[in-house]
C-alpha cells in the first residue's frame, strides 16, 4: 500500500465495498464505536451500582475499606493515564495530518504511559494481596466488618480488574494500529481505526475518571463507625 | 411509479446462492443474506433442543406423581429449556434470521454497516451455543433461567459457570447485531429512504437494538459477577456475608424484562409488514406505530422491578414500578388497535402469513393483557410463581414471537429461497399450531389462578385434567412445529420458482429478485414513494 | 475529511486543565466536608469526563447529531439503573 493513497474518496484502496464513500465509511465507524462504548457505560453500570448501593448500606465498612487505598498511587496513575489520553489525541490529529513518524511516535508513548498505569496498578494489588486484601483467596480483616469490608473489596477487585483488563486490551489495539501506521497505512483521507481506537482508549480513560475518586477519595477523611 | 423491478428477470441469473459453492464460502462469508442462514440453521437447532426439554417437562406433568423425572432432573428440565429457548431461540431468532436478512435490502444498502462484525456475532453464537451445549452434556444446570442467588451461587453444584458463560458470549454476540443495525439504519439508507419512509420491520428491529445494546451489557456484568462470586468465593449476592440477593434481581432483570421486548418488538414488525401487505391497505397511522415501538422499548426500561413485587423490595417502589408498567401497556395498545384498523375494509386475504399475524395479534392481546393482571400489585401476590405467570409469558414469547417468527419465515421465504412454500400445508401447520398452542397454555392460566406452582415435578391430583389438557396441546404443538420443518426443506428443492414479488407487495424486498444477488441490487435504488403504499399498488393487476 | 482538526495548543491545554482538576479533587479529599465530599468528588470527575469526551474524543466537532443523541442516551439509561435501583433501596426503611 502507497504511502500517500490519493485523496479521491470514491476510488480509494480502503474504501470497502458496500460504503459509498469514505466519509460514510469513517462516519459509520465513528458511530459504531460509540454505540459500543455506550456498552460499555452499562457494562461498568452495574458494578457502579453494586458499588453505589452497599455504600449506602454498608456506609462505615465503605469508609474502613477505602481507607486502605493508597490515595498517592491513585493519584499517580490518574495523571499517567491523563497524559496517555493526550498523546492518543495528538496520535489521531497526526492521523488527520497524515504525518506518519508522529502518528507512530504518539502512539508508542501512548503504550508506554499504558504499560506504565498497568504496572503502577500491579503493584497496588501486590500490596492488597500481601495484606490479605483479596476476598475469598486471601482474606483476614483484623477489625469488625470483616465481612462487610470484603463486599468493598470485592468491588474494588472487581471494578478495577475489569478495567485494567480493557487497558491490556486497549494496549494491545494501540500496538496493532502503531504497527499498521509504521507501515504507512494511514493518511489524512484515511484514518478510521486510529480514530476508533483512540475513541476505546479515552473512554477507558473515564472510567478511571470516575473509580479514582469512588475508590480513593470520598471517604479519604471519613470516620468508620 | 417506480415500482418497476430494478433487476433484469432471468431464469438462471446469479445470486447470494449460487455466488459461491462450498463450505468455506458459507463459514467465511460476509453477506448478511448467508449469515441470516447461518442463524437460521443454528436456532432452529436450538429451537429443537428447548423443544425437547419442554416435551420431557409435559410428560412428567401429565401425572400428578413425579414419576418420570426425579426432582432435580426436572429442575434441569426447566431450567435448560428457559436459558436455551429465551438466549439461543427467541433473542436472536427474528432479528438475527429476518432482520439480518431484510434490513440492508429494505433500505436499499449492499450490506450491513458492519459485515466482518455480523459474521463474528454469529461464531460468537456459536461459541456461547457450544458452551450451552457443554452445559447440557455433562448435566446441566437448575438454577432456574434466572440465575437467582444465593442459589446459583452458594447451593448448587452444577455447571452454573458455564451456562453463564455460555449466555455471556451468546449476550455479546446479541450486542454486535444490534450494534450493527443501528448504526446501518442510521448511515446506510439509499437515496430518499427517509427515517418516514422505513418500513415498520426496520423500525422495530431498531427499537430491538437499542434494547440489546443497553440492556444486554448488565446481563453481562451481572453474570460475570455471579461466577466470580463462584470461582473467588465472593459474598457479593450471598446474604450470610452481608450481600443482597434483590441487587442481583434487580441488575438481572434491568436486562431480563426489556429482553421481553427484545423477544416481541421484532415480531411486531414482522405483522405490520404482513397484516399491510394481505389486507392491500396502508398501515393506519404509521407515525404512531413508529413511535410505539420507540416508546415500548424506552418505558420498558422503567418496569423491571415489577418482576420482584413478592421478592421483598420495598412498598413503595413496588408502587412506583406497578404504575410504570401500565405505561407499557398504552403503546402495545396502540400497535394492536392500528393493526385491527389497517384491516378494516381492506381486501383481506387468508394466506399462510395473515394467519400467524391473526393468530400473533389475538394471543399477544391476551398476553398482554394478563400482564396488566400481574403489574397490579394484589393479583401478583397471589399468582407470582404460579403457572398463570407461566401462561403469561409463554403467550407473549410463544404465541406473539414464535407465531411473528413463522410468519415472517413463509412471508419472505420466496425471497429467500426463490421458491413458494405449498400453500395448503401452509395453512394446515398455522392452524395446528393455533390450535395446539391454546390447548398447551390456556388451562395454566386456570391452573395458576386455581394456585398451582411452577417449577414442581409433582402436584396435588385436582389438577391433573387440565395438566393432561396442556400435555395433548405441547404435542399437537410439537407437530405443527415439525410440518413446517419438513415442507419448507421439500420446497427448497420441489417448491414453485417464485418472482420478485410473489404478494404483489411494497418495500424495497420485493424489487429485487428472489433469491437477490448478493448486493442486494444492480444498482442503488432511489426511493420515491412512501411505505406501504398499496393504495397505488391496487392499479397493478395481481398474479397469483 | 469531515473532522475538524484541533490545534495541538487546545489539547495540551485541556490536559493542564485536566491535571489542575485531579490535583484540586485530591487536595479536597484532604479536608473533613462530610457528605460534600463525594459531591465535590464527583462534581470534578464530571467536568474531567466532559473535557475528555468534548475535546480528547471530539463530540464538540462531531458533525452527526445523532451520535450526541447515541451518547446522551447512554448516559441517561445509566441514570435509570442507578436511580430507579435506589427508589428500592431508599425507602425499604420507610415501611
Amino acid at each position: 500500500m502507497s504511502d500517500r493513497a490519493p485523496a479521491i474518496a470514491t476510488h480509494s484502496p480502503e474504501l470497502e465495498h458496500h460504503f459509498s464513500s469514505l466519509e460514510q465509511q469513517l462516519e459509520a465507524s465513528v458511530m459504531g464505536m460509540w454505540v459500543f462504548l455506550i456498552t460499555e457505560i452499562m457494562f461498568f453500570g452495574g458494578m457502579f451500582c453494586g458499588y453505589m448501593v452497599y455504600r449506602y448500606q454498608y456506609y462505615s465498612a465503605w469508609v474502613a475499606g477505602s481507607q486502605k487505598m493508597d490515595f498517592r498511587w491513585g493519584t499517580l496513575n490518574t495523571i499517567v493515564l491523563l497524559c496517555s489520553s493526550l498523546t492518543m489525541a495528538l496520535a489521531v490529529r497526526s492521523a488527520q495530518l497524515g504525518r506518519r513518524k508522529a502518528i507512530v511516535i504518539f502512539l508508542l508513548i501512548t503504550i508506554l504511559f499504558g504499560l506504565g498505569f498497568l504496572g503502577i496498578k500491579g503493584i497496588e494489588y501486590h500490596g492488597h494481596w500481601a495484606e490479605h486484601q483479596f476476598p475469598g483467596l486471601n482474606w483476614a480483616w483484623p477489625e469488625a466488618n470483616s465481612h462487610l469490608v470484603a463486599l468493598f473489596f470485592s468491588f474494588y477487585w472487581a471494578m478495577t480488574g475489569f478495567h485494567a483488563l480493557h487497558m491490556v486490551i486497549g494496549v494491545g489495539l494501540v500496538s496493532w494500529i502503531a504497527y499498521q501506521a509504521w507501515k504507512g497505512r494511514y493518511h489524512s483521507a484515511y484514518y478510521t481505526p486510529v480514530e476508533v481506537v483512540g475513541l476505546y482508549w479515552h473512554f477507558v480513560d473515564i472510567i478511571w475518571i470516575y473509580l479514582y475518586p469512588l475508590l480513593y477519595l470520598i471517604s479519604h477523611k471519613h470516620i468508620s463507625g | 411509479m417506480s415500482m418497476a423491478t430494478l433487476t433484469a428477470p432471468s431464469a438462471e441469473r446469479e445470486n447470494y446462492l449460487n455466488q459461491e459453492y462450498g463450505i468455506r464460502s458459507w463459514l467465511l462469508t460476509t453477506d448478511h443474506k448467508r449469515i441470516a442462514l447461518l442463524y437460521l440453521l443454528s436456532i432452529t437447532f436450538f429451537f429443537f433442543i428447548g423443544g425437547f426439554f419442554a416435551l420431557l417437562i409435559r410428560l412428567e406433568l401429565l401425572t400428578p406423581a413425579g414419576d418420570l423425572l426425579q426432582a432435580d432432573t426436572y429442575n434441569k428440565m426447566f431450567t435448560m429449556h428457559g436459558q436455551v429457548m429465551v438466549f439461543f431461540f427467541l433473542i436472536p431468532a427474528v432479528p438475527a434470521v429476518l432482520g439480518n436478512f431484510l434490513i440492508p435490502i429494505m433500505i436499499g444498502a449492499k450490506d450491513l454497516a458492519f459485515p466482518r462484525i455480523n459474521l463474528l456475532s454469529w461464531y460468537l453464537f456459536i461459541i456461547g451455543g457450544l458452551f450451552m451445549l457443554y452445559t447440557i452434556l455433562t448435566g446441566g444446570v437448575d438454577t432456574g433461567w434466572t440465575f437467582y442467588t444465593p442459589l446459583s451461587t452458594q447451593f448448587l453444584d452444577t455447571h452454573v459457570v458455564a451456562a453463564a458463560l455460555a449466555i455471556f458470549i451468546a449476550g455479546f454476540s446479541s450486542i454486535l447485531t444490534g450494534l450493527n443495525f443501528i448504526v446501518t439504519v442510521h448511515r446506510m439508507r439509499a437515496p430518499g429512504m427517509t427515517w418516514s419512509r422505513l418500513p415498520l420491520f426496520v423500525w422495530s428491529n431498531y427499537a430491538t437494538s437499542i434494547i440489546q445494546v443497553l440492556g444486554t451489557p448488565v446481563l453481562a456484568i451481572t453474570l460475570m459477577l455471579v461466577a466470580l462470586e463462584r470461582i473467588f468465593k465472593l459474598g457479593i449476592f450471598n446474604p450470610q456475608m452481608g450481600g443482597d440477593p434483590l441487587l442481583f434481581q434487580h441488575l438481572f432483570w434491568f436486562y431480563s424484562h426489556p429482553a421481553v421486548y427484545i423477544m416481541i418488538l421484532p415480531g411486531m414488525g414482522v405483522v405490520s409488514e404482513v397484516v399491510t401487505c394481505f389486507s392491500r391497505k396502508r398501515i393506519f397511522g404509521y407515525k404512531f406505530m413508529a413511535l410505539a415501538v420507540i416508546a415500548i422499548a424506552v418505558l420498558g426500561f422503567l418496569v423491571w422491578a415489577h418482576h420482584m413485587f413478592a421478592a421483598g423490595i420495598s412498598l413503595y417502589a413496588a408502587m412506583i414500578f406497578s404504575l410504570l408498567s401500565y405505561f407499557v401497556a398504552v403503546p402495545s395498545a396502540i400497535k394492536v388497535f392500528n393493526w385491527t384498523t389497517t384491516m378494516y375494509k381492506g381486501s383481506i386475504s387468508y394466506m399462510t402469513p395473515m394467519l400467524y399475524a391473526f393468530g400473533f395479534i389475538g394471543l399477544f392481546t391476551m398476553g398482554g393483557l394478563t400482564g396488566l393482571f400481574v403489574a397490579a400489585l394484589g393479583i401478583d401476590v397471589h399468582v407470582t410463581d404460579t403457572y398463570f405467570v407461566v401462561a403469561h409469558f409463554h403467550y407473549i414469547m410463544v404465541g406473539g414471537m414464535v407465531m411473528a417468527y413463522l410468519g415472517g419465515i413463509h412471508f419472505w421465504w420466496p425471497k429467500i429461497s426463490g421458491r413458494m412454500y405449498p400453500e395448503a400445508w401452509g395453512k394446515l401447520a398455522a392452524l395446528i399450531i393455533f390450535i395446539g398452542f391454546n390447548l398447551t397454555f390456556f388451562p395454566q392460566f386456570v391452573l395458576g389462578y386455581l394456585g398451582m406452582p411452577r417449577r414442581y415435578w409433582q402436584y396435588s391430583p385436582e389438577f391433573q385434567v387440565l395438566n393432561v389438557l396442556s400435555t395433548a396441546g405441547a404435542t399437537i404443538l410439537a407437530v405443527g412445529y415439525l410440518l413446517p420443518m419438513v415442507y419448507l426443506l421439500w420446497s427448497m428443492r420441489y417448491g414453485k420458482v417464485a418472482n420478485e414479488n410473489p404478494w404483489n407487495a411494497a418495500g424495497l424486498e420485493w424489487m429485487t429478485a428472489s433469491p437477490p444477488p448478493t448486493f442486494n441490487f444492480d444498482q442503488t435504488p432511489t426511493v420515491t414513494w412512501e411505505a406501504y403504499n398499496y393504495d397505488e399498488l391496487k392499479e397493478v393487476p395481481v398474479e397469483r | 475529511m469531515s473532522r475538524h482538526i484541533a490545534s495541538a495548543k487546545l489539547y495540551v491545554g485541556v490536559w493542564l486543565a485536566l491535571i489542575c482538576l485531579t490535583a484540586a479533587t485530591a487536595a479536597v479529599s484532604g479536608v473533613e466536608l462530610g457528605p460534600f465530599n463525594v459531591v465535590v468528588a464527583l462534581v470534578i470527575a464530571t467536568s474531567k469526563m466532559l473535557l475528555v469526551a468534548l475535546f480528547f474524543m471530539g463530540v464538540k466537532y462531531l458533525s452527526q447529531r445523532m451520535t450526541v443523541v447515541v451518547i446522551v442516551a447512554g448516559l441517561f439509561w445509566l441514570f435509570i439503573l442507578l436511580a430507579l435501583s435506589m427508589t428500592d433501596y431508599v425507602s425499604r426503611a420507610w415501611a
